[in-house]
């Protein structure tokens, strides 16, 4: 089948350091390393391999009739790449810093063993230029695969965007043992809510930009599965989005759990709301303090949420549901996707690693006044965003204030460092209270 | 996916079943004639530069519709989409031209002086006339599917065309790209300037990729004949002005077609079309003449006539604001112009036109003396 044989030569020029994630076994519990290939031949899709072989028979034979594609590629090539180059001078996102002529042209003419295409990779970043003072990222994945064979542009772009974090020689701390955090009890009269998101992605089946119907409705079939299988405070409910009563619309829509089909360019230009609203819906515990999005950017969205400043107790439920969810699927034979490279593995490479958000929405009326308030946010390793989530404006002077980092540090030092930061923005809040000064802090280790 | 055929390998691995796209919320024509069955006959195929059928349909699925206003709801990816889909596409051209039938033949006919009169609409009430159509360059993919290079290739073989044309045809290409705030404002001002679709019809396609590269507009300088280049096809061909002569319009719209299809098949291509189809555009919609000609027209009292419905529908005409398709009349002011596409010749449809624009403005011209229109009322073309 000659895709797979394009797929294992880019594997096998990409050098000696371990690339591959294990495999979807149905019923086994070790983790085997072994290549793409075997994964296709074993494992949960058993009945699909004969139509598979069939189907990779057809495309074969079809690819070596078309005059203008050579045998063995697998990409629709009619133009040389550097006809095919995007126009990105007008571009400031980090796809567009990085994707020199040379790369576009070394790595046009592959595509993931699913077909996923450098072109499909980059739409996003070339549709949208960007913004002067924004720097989006500019470009998604459509499989797991795709973080490999694309990595001579992912690797800088991930470089980039995660400070300097390099997936060709670092690895990334995965911890989600909560009980680690330290006092992540805030002052109740400056926090007002705490919340601690995350994605994670279901192996061997594509991500939202490149999924087909039948994937997608795969991935809510096995989330939905799992999720009824949680008990205690975490038994809860699914909401599809294609069968939702408008009463039950209504009820999302004031408990704020609802999204809607997306409208940023930024996500649409990448196809991830393709045959919107078919298999997306939402699932939250009878609490509504855990709530699970599929099928949006990413397969699963999980939020832990509550009012207040009890962000301990909303780490610990997040990682508690985490690991049951988890637990679940594996036993259906399934699992994340999840290297020691880059982590968990998610649409957006700005969300690789830990994929993860901790934050508060919190009333600083008069440090956020202070024209040290950046500067302090920034040595803190915290971000302000407004109320409404990213790209919306404070009201009032209630802030959104979350971690900066995903990748390179691990759930527990990430929630820790928003505990530590949140803590120390009360602190300067209560002294511009009382009319006395603060200190810019020095900036944590990152 | 429209630019990425790759993975319709990966899709032939679920059954057919199991990728059947939920269309129970759906009114547009590909949900009305797609069934399970016909979706597992043609979704192993592709044309020969990719383009599968999840990519004709994707813009139907994610646009449901709406439940009075019936879209097209796919679109073609390369002249091929027409044959290699002819299961699906057939019965939709059918649904959609009244009738037409896939072994039905279409009359091309650009022959400006086989229209009678269409030089004497009331200028007092018809206050402009245009005539549009689309073409496409044989051997290159259409907007839902082309690369980067193809479309730049169609942009670079028009604009050398376009450059070649002399007389009162002689022009200038203004490339979206490289456009002058200056320039800008000129072809704003001129109502020219076409700007990324926000239509989510369109975007669903895949057309609005890589938005401004290979795009831009050609107008001549006397501004009464106008290409759009890679917009919803590879060209929008406009010919217009103010007032009601229709005829010189269509004179015009004619000789520079005509003269743009020669300097093509000087270059070794020629125009999409065969004749069954007629021209072939991105749109199954656009079909045959791809012709739309229409005029902007005084109609206060016609249009709020109990009958104007009815008479629009026997004249073979349809009515549209102002600021084209989906926008309301301002005004009393109406876009009047021809429903068919398919099935007949552009000069039967500038006819049908100038006929009956010219049978509205007697009839508003009767109300507004206060009298009857009964007996003015047409029989159905």
């Amino acid at each position: 089948v000659t895709w797979v044989s394009s797929y294992v030569q880019s594997r096998q020029s990409r050098g000696s350091h371990s690339i591959h994630p294990s495999l979807p076994l149905r019923n086994c519990g070790n983790k085997a390393m072994a290549n793409n290939f075997a994964r296709i031949l074993s494992g949960k899709r058993n009945v699909g391999i004969m139509s598979l072989i069939g189907a990779g028979s057809l495309t074969a034979t079809f690819l070596l009739n078309r005059e203008h594609v050579t045998a063995g590629a697998q990409v629709r090539r009619v133009y040389p790449a550097s006809a095919d180059y995007p126009d990105l001078r007008k571009h400031n996102n980090c796809m567009a810093s990085h994707l020199t002529p040379a790369i576009y042209a070394k790595l046009v003419d592959k595509a993931t063993p699913n077909g996923y295409t450098l072109d499909q990779a980059i739409q996003t970043g070339v549709d949208n230029p960007g913004h002067p003072f924004i720097k989006t990222v500019g470009m998604v994945a459509g499989d797991e695969e795709s973080y490999e064979v694309f990595a001579d542009l992912l690797d800088p772009v991930i470089k980039e965007r995660h400070n300097g974090y390099d997936p060709q020689t670092m690895t990334h701390p995965t911890d989600l043992d909560s009980s680690k955090l330290k006092s992540g009890k805030f002052d109740e009269r400056y926090v007002l809510s705490s919340r601690v998101r995350t994605g994670r992605s279901i192996r061997g089946l594509s991500l939202p930009p490149a999924c087909t119907r039948a994937e997608r409705r795969e991935v809510e079939k096995v989330v939905v599965d799992a999720l009824a299988g949680l008990k205690g405070d975490l038994a809860g409910t699914y909401y599809s989005l294609t069968h939702m009563t408008d009463q039950e619309q209504q009820q999302l829509i004031d408990d704020h759990f609802l999204f809607d089909k997306p409208v940023s360019p930024l996500l649409t230009c990448s196809g991830m709301a393709r045959d919107w609203p078919d298999a997306r819906g939402i699932w939250h515990n009878n609490t509504k303090t855990f709530l699970i999005w599929i099928n949006e950017e990413d397969h699963t969205r999980v939020i832990s949420m509550e009012k207040g400043g009890n962000m301990k107790r909303v780490f610990d439920r997040f990682c508690t549901g985490l690991k049951e969810v988890e637990r679940l699927i594996q036993e259906k034979g399934w699992e994340f996707m999840w290297n020691e490279r880059l982590g968990y593995i998610l649409t957006c490479p700005s969300n690789l690693g830990t994929g993860l958000r901790a934050g508060v929405h919190v009333n600083l009326p008069k440090l956020s006044k202070d024209p040290r308030f950046t500067k302090i946010l920034d040595n803190l390793r915290l971000q302000k965003r407004g109320t409404g989530g990213v790209d919306t404006a404070a009201v009032g002077s209630t802030f959104d204030i979350s971690n900066l980092d995903r990748l390179g540090q691990s759930e527990v030092q990430l929630v820790q460092t928003v505990v530590d930061g949140v803590n120390y923005l009360i602190e300067c809040e209560k002294k511009l209270e009382k009319g006395q000064d603060i200190k810019i802090p020095p900036p944590v280790r990152k | 996916m429209p630019f990425g055929n790759t993975h319709n390998v990966l899709k032939l691995k679920y059954a057919s079943s199991e990728e059947y796209p939920d269309l129970s919320q759906h009114n547009n024509h590909m949900a009305k004639i797609l069934t399970p069955a016909i979706y597992e006959r043609l979704r192993s195929k592709q044309t020969p530069s990719g383009f599968t059928l999840d990519d004709v349909i994707q813009t139907g699925i994610d646009n449901p519709g709406h439940p009075f206003i019936m879209t097209v709801g796919c679109v073609a990816g390369d002249e091929e989409t027409y044959e290699v889909f002819k299961e699906l596409l057939d019965p939709i051209i059918e649904d959609r031209h009244g009738g037409y039938k896939p072994t039905d033949k279409h009359k091309t006919d650009l022959n400006a002086d086989n229209l009678k009169g269409g030089d004497d609409l009331d200028p007092n009430y018809v206050i402009s006339s245009r005539v549009r159509t689309g073409r496409s360059i044989r051997g290159f993919c259409l907007p839902p599917h082309c690369s980067r290079g193809e479309r730049r290739g169609v942009e670079k073989m028009s604009v050398e065309a376009l450059d070649s044309l002399s007389g009162d045809l002689k022009g200038k290409y203004y490339a979206l790209k490289n456009m002058t705030d200056a320039e800008q404002q000129q072809l704003i001002d001129d109502h020219f300037l076409f700007d990324k679709p926000v239509s989510p019809l369109l975007l669903a396609s895949g057309m609005a990729r890589d938005w401004p590269d290979g795009r831009g507009i050609w107008h001549n300088d006397t501004k009464t004949f106008l290409v759009w280049v890679n917009e919803e096809d590879h060209l929008r061909v406009i010919s217009m002005q103010k007032g009601g002569n229709m005829k010189e319009v269509f004179n015009r719209f004619c000789t520079g077609l005509t003269k743009i299809e020669t300097l093509f098949k000087d270059k070794g291509t020629s125009f999409m079309w065969n004749e069954h189809l007629g021209y072939v555009l991105t749109c199954p919609s656009n079909l045959g003449t791809g012709l739309r000609a229409g005029v902007h027209v005084k109609i206060p009292n016609m249009s709020k006539h109990a009958k104007f419905e009815e008479v629009l529908k026997r004249l073979r005409l349809q009515k549209r604001g102002t600021g084209g398709v989906d926008t309301a009349a301002v005004g009393g002011t109406f876009d009047i112009s021809n429903a068919d596409r398919l099935g007949f010749s552009e000069v039967e449809l500038v006819q049908m036109v100038v006929d009956g624009v010219k049978l509205l403005v007697e009839m508003e011209k009767k109300l507004e003396k206060g009298q009857s229109i009964d007996d003015l009322m047409p029989a159905q073309k």
